[in-house]
């Protein structure tokens, strides 16, 4: 309760006695001051030990942080981890069996600062002596004139290191960063990609993909969340060795300008390996060509990104799709007298096969009559939903950056004689490895495959398509599928791949020659495409290569050959006879009766 | 008749100035500051050194020179120790003045010495850095408008306090000087608290400042960063501190010996914000320890002494002046140990420092004399108390 200054029964009685009211007043103004000074110093009584106490542990605390320091071995100063601002680290890429196919190297940036340099004509001249491609004149007026900071070099070698070490100059100074290796060399360079230098700073310098999976899987491999861990392709590094190698050989042999094979489990759709001729060191990646076909250059993927009519090896798609409908069977006479008219325009085969071939014989002798007799019966909407969702309408969905620009060219108008051409492979453009994915859908007792380069359990995407069919849908039923393996496998046995078959690997598959479109219309008479579409071994599916030659000719006989039986089928037969060892497969023994002199000794 | 004709002999109405002097002066906290200054003086044997040989003088110059501003410190010192309180807050309230206005002027007059910050004024031989007096007086004034506050019918003086503090504050800011900016505001603080703040409102602030910090460390990517490199166990070898750990770290108990120490040659601070660093090194942990009690003597003494004071504003004043003065040694070691971030702050009497070492002179001697052994009239209080 407040109490008045002027407590009125006391200010009347002073006034009875006639005293002055206002003493009354003062003397309690004063008494209340007196009070709240007492209340207040003996708050701050407390609050002045409060900050004593305070004082002392701060104190305390400072001089046992002290000790501590004073009784700490001083060790090695460890650099702050969170000063680096930019993040370097990058994952590995590795193989399936874990072989490293991209991985960092500790390396140095060169760079200057010409404020803190003693001599720096004397400088320029001596670096110009370890780096001759540098431009004295340019260092020296970097040198001298106003500029804080100069790269000089991004990536330097140690001995180059130690010599400007030993110029002794404390301008120069050396950027510690991390530089993309790929201890390979040229193995699957176009898959790898390459990468750069993003953010540099002198500590230590981004890196960032610039093509192929590295550039797909920037982030991820950037991504700290995976805690270092690496990306594992599918890829197999032995054998993806052993197909380039046979592969350049093959080019060389039938003088082809280009050459590309991809080979993929057929039931997973896993590229094993793959490889586009020429290729080029993803250590040192060329420039990208300015003008001309982009394709001349050895950065194009011709398995992913070229695009080509791929020929006879599409037989077996309308061949399939017609005993899928129930229209024919393999014993189903189809009429091969030629040439077909349709308008003016004509359809021949390489050879007069006769009046009348069976389905089977269409596919072993690859008539182009019959399969567009055949596809005349199946109707071009009905050839074009199947071809989609053989995912032959639409890129591949495989895990490269480049893989979207590897689009089909469809016909402009798919027209009845459209489809006939498509159906013996002209008209429709398709790459090889859209071409590898369709075969491996066949041989999967025809469920769809998509091809992938991630090993299993790895950072895969879902795929999603426009025509093409969901993973694993069925696309033709196994007893279709099985039948159209077995003409593959008569194709080697008794047809036009007869170099292709690789004595125990059971290969079955399909040749094409397609002659390459000029730019300035038609198609040329003496440049072609062939291609050899293999599935093996046929009695249990297990891989399908895709071997494809630009423009190969075969000047062994009397005339130029170019036709895939004898172009691209040896090479391919080769390529099978390499790598089936290296993939585990077993070679199923060769029937001992054709061994002259030997006895098999047999237990039963 | 004689004292008709002549006038009464003049009669000294208290002891001499001298004797009273003496007898009611806190000598342990004037030991303990005599003592600090001669150990700064040790210590600028060694950090200076490296100075004066970057400025090409010859080795001791700025021992010498600290010499000088140290006598002439002490001097003060002692001479505003034997003032009185009310002539204390005369001298403070003028000196505040002056200081206030020669901050204002700082934009206008200031030099920066090419090192980005407008803080001092250039007098050909000697700078002067007038923040550094700008603090006592703050300390004072303030005092005298919260002390008035407390007086029945007085002025709002804790809010013309705070607004006078914030105008500092921002003037100091905008130098850039947060180091200073932080002391006033730190002074101001303790001042208000030892003045009976109301225990609701510090609380508030108190979890003010801990929603403030946490936001800002999820929200500000600058601030975070510095946080996390502040509290990191690592620390980059090529920062100051960095040197500074190593320097304590390689001093041990006993030191590596009298001018053998290294890290004066990296630091381009040695003789000023890191001298502590010097001393571990040379000398060990022995005398860090040594000068870390000496800081301790004169704040806790100070303050206790503060406590049986009668006087609002004497006590405030007191409070304010031992609080930033020790504050101020806190934080200087406190970043040479990594309890604190960086922030450039001199250790009073130890680091070398024209203006420094004067205006240190000039507060401890305002806190020695607030802090005299005065008549407290404990009797009267009993008395008092028994009456009510």
């Amino acid at each position: 309760m407040r109490t008045p200054l002027r407590p009125l029964p006391r200010i009347l009685d002073a006034r009875a006695k006639g005293e002055n009211p206002d003493a009354i007043e003062r003397e309690n103004r004063r008494l209340r001051g007196e009070a709240t000074r007492d209340k207040s110093r003996q708050r701050a009584e407390g609050r002045l030990l409060v900050m004593s106490v305070l004082f002392l542990a701060a104190f305390l605390t400072v001089g046992l942080r002290m000790g501590s320091f004073a009784a700490a071995r001083p060790e090695e100063p460890q650099t702050d981890a969170s000063s680096q601002q930019i993040y370097s680290q990058r994952a590995d890429i590795v193989d399936r069996k874990g072989r490293v196919l991209a991985t960092n190297l500790l390396t140095h940036a060169l760079y200057a600062q010409p404020p803190m340099m003693i001599d720096p004509t004397g400088t320029a001249d001596k670096l110009v002596k370890i780096f001759p491609d540098l431009d004295r004149d340019r260092l020296i007026k970097d040198f001298t004139g106003a500029r804080k900071f100069v790269w000089i070099k991004k990536r330097i070698s140690p001995e180059q290191l130690q010599a400007v070490h030993d110029i002794g100059d404390p301008g120069l100074l050396f950027g510690p960063r991390e530089m993309r290796l790929y201890p390979n060399g040229h193995l699957a360079s176009h898959i790898l990609g390459g990468a750069r230098y993003g953010t540099e700073g002198v500590n230590s310098a981004e890196i960032l993909g610039v093509a192929g999976i590295e550039r797909e899987y920037d982030k991820w491999l950037r991504d700290p969340a995976n805690g270092g861990k690496s990306l594992k392709l599918s890829l197999d590094l032995t054998v993806q060795s052993a197909l380039e190698d046979v592969l350049s050989g093959g080019m060389k042999l039938m003088n082809a300008k280009g050459a590309t094979a991809v080979l993929m489990k057929a039931r997973t759709g896993e590229i094993v390996a793959m490889a586009s001729l020429p290729d080029f060191d993803p250590n040192d990646r060329p420039a990208p060509l300015l003008k001309g076909d982009p394709s001349d250059s050895p950065l194009f993927n011709r398995a992913v990104q070229g695009v080509y009519e791929l020929g006879s090896t599409f037989k077996i798609f309308a061949v399939s799709q017609a005993m899928q409908m129930g229209l024919v069977t393999p014993e189903t006479m189809i009429d091969t007298k030629g040439p077909l008219r349709w308008g003016k325009f004509r359809i021949h085969d390489f050879h007069d096969y006769g009046k009348q071939l069976s389905v089977t014989d269409v596919i072993v002798h690859s008539s182009n009559i019959g399969t567009a007799r055949i596809v005349q019966k199946i109707g071009p909407e009905k050839q074009r939903e199947f071809l989609g969702k053989l995912g032959l309408l639409e890129p591949a969905p495989v895990e490269l950056i480049e893989a979207p620009t590897g689009r089909p060219i469809l016909p402009q108008n798919w027209s009845e004689l459209s489809a006939m051409t498509i159906g013996y492979g002209h008209g429709l453009s398709d790459s090889p490895l859209q071409l590898a994915a369709a075969y491996a859908t066949i041989a999967n007792d025809g469920k769809r495959v998509l091809p992938t380069l991630i090993a299993k359990g790895g950072p895969r995407e879902p795929v999603k398509q426009e025509f093409g069919a969901a993973e694993g849908a069925q696309v033709v039923s196994p007893e279709v599928a099985h039948k159209a393996l077995a003409m593959m496998r008569a194709v080697v046995t008794r047809g036009t791949a007869s170099y292709g078959d690789v004595p125990g690997y059971q290969v079955a598959g399909k040749t094409g020659t397609a002659d390459k479109p000029d730019p300035q219309g038609g198609y040329y008479n003496d440049k072609v495409i062939s291609t050899f579409a293999g599935v093996f071994p046929v009695t249990d599916p297990q891989y399908v290569l895709v071997l494809t030659l630009d423009e190969p000719t075969d000047t062994s006989g009397n005339e130029p050959r170019r036709t895939a039986g004898w172009t691209a089928v040896p090479v391919a037969a080769e390529t099978i006879r390499r790598v089936a060892p290296l993939l585990g497969l077993r070679p199923e023994p060769t029937t001992p009766d054709t061994l002259d002199g030997i006895r098999l000794v047999k237990k039963d | 008749m004689t004292e008709m004709a002549f006038g009464t002999v003049p009669v000294r109405a208290g002891e001499p100035v001298l004797p009273k002097w003496w007898r009611t002066i806190d000598k342990w906290a004037l030991g303990s500051i005599l003592i600090l200054f001669g150990l700064g003086m040790l210590l600028g044997l060694a950090a200076s050194v490296p100075l004066a040989e970057r400025n090409g003088l010859e080795p001791f110059y700025y021992v010498k020179r600290q010499a000088v501003f140290g006598a002439l410190s002490l001097g003060v010192m002692l001479a505003i120790s034997m003032l009185d309180p009310r002539q204390i807050r005369r001298l403070g309230v003028a000196g505040f003045a002056l200081a206030f206005v020669a901050v204002m002027l700082l934009p206008v007059l200031g030099t920066d010495f090419g090192k980005g910050a407008v803080r001092w004024y250039s007098f050909g031989v000697a700078s002067i850095q007038p923040s550094e007096f700008l603090k006592p007086g703050f300390v004072i004034i303030s005092a005298w408008f919260m002390a008035a506050a407390d007086e029945v019918g007085g002025p709002p003086g804790r809010l013309y306090s705070f607004l006078l503090a914030v105008i500092i504050v921002v003037a100091l800011a905008l130098q850039p000087d947060f180091g200073q900016a932080s002391l006033v505001l730190f002074a101001w603080s303790v001042m208000y608290f030892v003045a009976g703040a109301p225990i609701a409102l510090l609380s508030a602030i108190g979890a003010l400042t801990v929603a403030g910090g946490f936001f800002a460390y999820n929200f500000s990517e600058h601030f975070a960063r510095r946080i996390n490199g502040f509290l990191s166990t690592d620390v980059d070898p090529r920062t100051q501190i960095g040197y500074a750990t190593n320097a304590i770290q390689e001093g041990g108990f006993f030191g590596v010996g009298v001018g053998q120490g290294s890290v004066k040659w990296s630091l381009p601070d040695a003789h000023t914000d890191f001298i502590i660093a010097v001393a571990a090194e040379e000398y060990g942990l022995i005398l860090v320890l040594c000068i870390i009690a000496l800081y301790a003597t004169v704040v806790i003494r100070s303050l206790l002494r503060l406590m049986r004071e009668r006087d609002p504003f004497t006590r405030l004043a007191g409070a304010g002046l031992a609080c930033a003065f020790g504050v101020q040694a806190i934080i200087n070691m406190g970043v040479a140990v990594r309890l604190l971030p960086a922030k450039g702050m001199t250790l009073p009497f130890v680091s070398y420092g024209g203006s420094s070492v004067i205006a240190s002179g000039i507060a401890v001697g305002m806190l020695l004399a607030l802090t005299r052994t005065r008549p407290q009239g404990q009797i009267s209080d009993i008395l008092a108390r028994r009456g009510r």
